[in-house]
């Protein structure tokens, strides 16, 4: 922290007397320097490559060379749309899960945990120190063909039902969408808990009792008063959780089949086990355009710029 | 009827108790089952109690080796990152400078990009640098996406940080060395170990990012990935639950010093 502290005014002139250490005018910059220099060179420079190595045509003998093959483009998607809406509909559904599950705990949290604030808090947060492979792994033996949820859904015929919607098939819920679903809403979970419970908190607690003098009942004060000012927690929420879970590949793998194969797995498959960069890179490239895409429209259209 | 009024009244209470059970269950089954006995290769139904595992935690082959593997990586990436982005979280709330929103948007970028897509970009640029797979490209690759999170941190903290103790150093006749040691460091290090503990979290269990860029070297997140295919050793679970232990620990131990604190200060 050198630079912070002991850089000499390079301009002596016009130097500012007051904000102490405002002095070096190009301390912000030698602060910047490093970090940025690391993201410009590991997380920028690789997007270009990226998109350079999409229009590149040849083989892994012969070497690639950009041939602005945009072809690769148009055959990816031709050939992996189903891929692609799977893992937008599948996210949609665990997001969609993840705030019906996610707003009672933090709600619980925020108002109702008293003593138990801390505690519950910390159960929220400590699984995401037991590697998040293994927790997926244990839904296996949950969700196992023998085991108890299955027979619970089965006695209930819910697996009827879910298999007549396609969720599920026969009477398994292992390698169908609905254990891929109930793995993705598992481990982002906290992802929308967290922001949705700083958002809570900060509302402050004689909102609730004005709304309550005005007759409102709680249904009406919910609706009117906590879930709007709830609602930048809800929009970093669901970003948070949407976006890891379009990308992901590790619950398909581990939970679903051949039949649940995401975006991520394509991806995976065809840059480490196929070694077809080209389309490989233009996939990823379609998905970080589509995920972009939609999130500055959802920012827009929830009007919380500033959230970013 | 008092008890529908009850159940009315305690919904939201029942329902994130719910919630709560589902985050857990997976950790309880991963404890319960690092005291299996299993028959085959994988170790997905119960089949009878057993210390074995936990008596001999390293018997599996390769496993201890990936474990500590990830704990260096983990604690030399928490390190640069937190190094880094605590700079850059000084520079942008303490500095007017130009170009701060194209900062900005630098940082939130990486967080909000799916982690297979930087994933698979940064192989590229490693394949196309022609550099070797392994132990260096998975540390650039955690320094890389842990940095944001410290930003994220170290610029909250600071900025809810008052200016006037600063000032107020600086009129005591501290110079900006001493002030910045003795009053600004201070004040943000809850900051900075927060930043410190995310990275430590995100980078030792990264699997998607490190999968891509680590050629052949083997992490424990690599290893687990592994034997979901081969056959899972009872001691990865015997892993995770220490694992969960010493986080819940940890956090308590924490907790209790803060409490301590704030008594005495009372």
């Amino acid at each position: 922290m050198a630079a912070a502290t002991g850089a000499p005014p390079l301009t002596p002139g016009t130097e500012e007397p007051k904000p102490p250490r405002r002095r070096g005018r190009l301390t912000p910059y030698w602060l910047l320097l490093p970090g940025l220099l690391w993201l410009v060179v590991f997380f920028a420079l690789p997007m270009i490559y990226q998109a350079s190595t999409s229009v590149q045509t040849g083989s892994l003998e012969d070497g690639y060379k950009v041939t602005w093959h945009f072809v690769t483009y148009w055959d990816a998607l031709a050939e992996y749309w189903p891929q692609f809406l799977r893992s937008v509909l599948y996210a949609a559904a665990a997001t969609v899960l993840c705030l019906l599950l996610g707003y009672p705990l933090a709600y619980l949290i925020a108002f109702r945990a008293g003593r138990w604030r801390n505690l519950i808090m910390i159960l929220v947060i400590a699984p995401f120190f037991t590697s998040f492979l293994i927790r997926t792994l244990a839904w296996k033996t949950i969700l196992a063909d023998s085991g108890p949820v299955v027979g619970a859904l089965n006695t209930l015929h819910v697996l009827d039902v879910t298999s007549w919607l396609g969720w599920t098939a026969g009477d398994r819920v292992l390698a169908t969408p609905l254990a891929v679903v109930c793995g993705l809403t598992y481990n982002f979970l906290p992802f929308m808990i967290l922001p949705l419970y700083t958002s809570l908190e900060r509302i402050d607690g004689r909102l609730h009792e004005a709304a309550g003098d005005l007759y409102a009942k709680p249904s009406t004060t919910f609706r009117k008063v906590t879930f709007p000012l709830s609602m930048p927690g809800v929009v970093s929420g669901t970003l948070l959780t949407f976006i890891p879970a379009a990308g992901d590949y590790v619950n398909s793998e581990l939970l679903g089949s051949t039949d649940t194969r995401m975006i991520g797995n394509v991806i995976q498959t065809q840059f480490l086990r196929i070694l077809d960069y080209p389309t490989a890179a233009a996939l990823s490239f379609i998905l970080m355009a589509t995920i972009l895409f939609m999130v500055t429209f959802y920012i827009r259209r929830s009007g919380t710029e500033d959230l970013v | 009827m008092p008890f529908v009024n009850w159940l009315k009244r305690h919904l939201v209470v029942i329902a994130g108790l719910v919630t709560l059970g589902y985050l857990l269950l997976p950790n309880i089954v991963v404890t319960v089952f690092s005291f299996n006995k299993p028959k085959g290769r994988f170790n997905y139904a119960w089949q009878q109690f057993s210390l074995d595992a936990w008596k001999d935690p390293c018997g599996v082959a390769d496993m201890c080796g990936s474990l500590s593997l990830s704990l260096q990586i983990a604690f030399w990436a928490t390190l640069g990152a937190t190094a880094l982005g605590t700079m850059i979280a000084f520079a942008l709330v303490r500095y007017r400078f130009r170009a701060r929103g194209a900062v900005n948007s630098m940082i939130f970028l990486p967080m909000a990009m799916p982690e297979v897509v930087m994933a698979a970009s940064l192989l590229t640029l490693f394949l196309n640098m022609g550099a070797q797979l392994g132990f260096w490209t998975i540390l650039i690759a955690h320094i890389m996406f842990c940095l944001s999170f410290v930003v994220v941190a170290v610029k909250a903290r600071v900025m809810s940080m008052d200016p006037r103790l600063e000032q107020a150093a600086q009129d005591l006749y501290a110079g900006p060395a001493q002030t910045f040691l003795r009053v600004t460091l201070p004040i943000a290090a809850p900051g900075i170990a927060a930043g410190a503990l995310l990275s430590f979290a995100l980078s030792f269990d990264d699997f998607i990012i490190t999968n891509f860029n680590a050629g052949s070297t083997v992490t424990f997140p690599m290893f687990v990935w592994g034997s979901a295919q081969r056959g899972t050793p009872v001691q990865i679970n015997v892993i995770g639950t220490a694992m969960f232990l010493v986080a819940v620990l940890f956090v308590l131990a924490s907790m209790l010093i803060t409490h301590r604190r704030t008594k005495q200060k009372a």
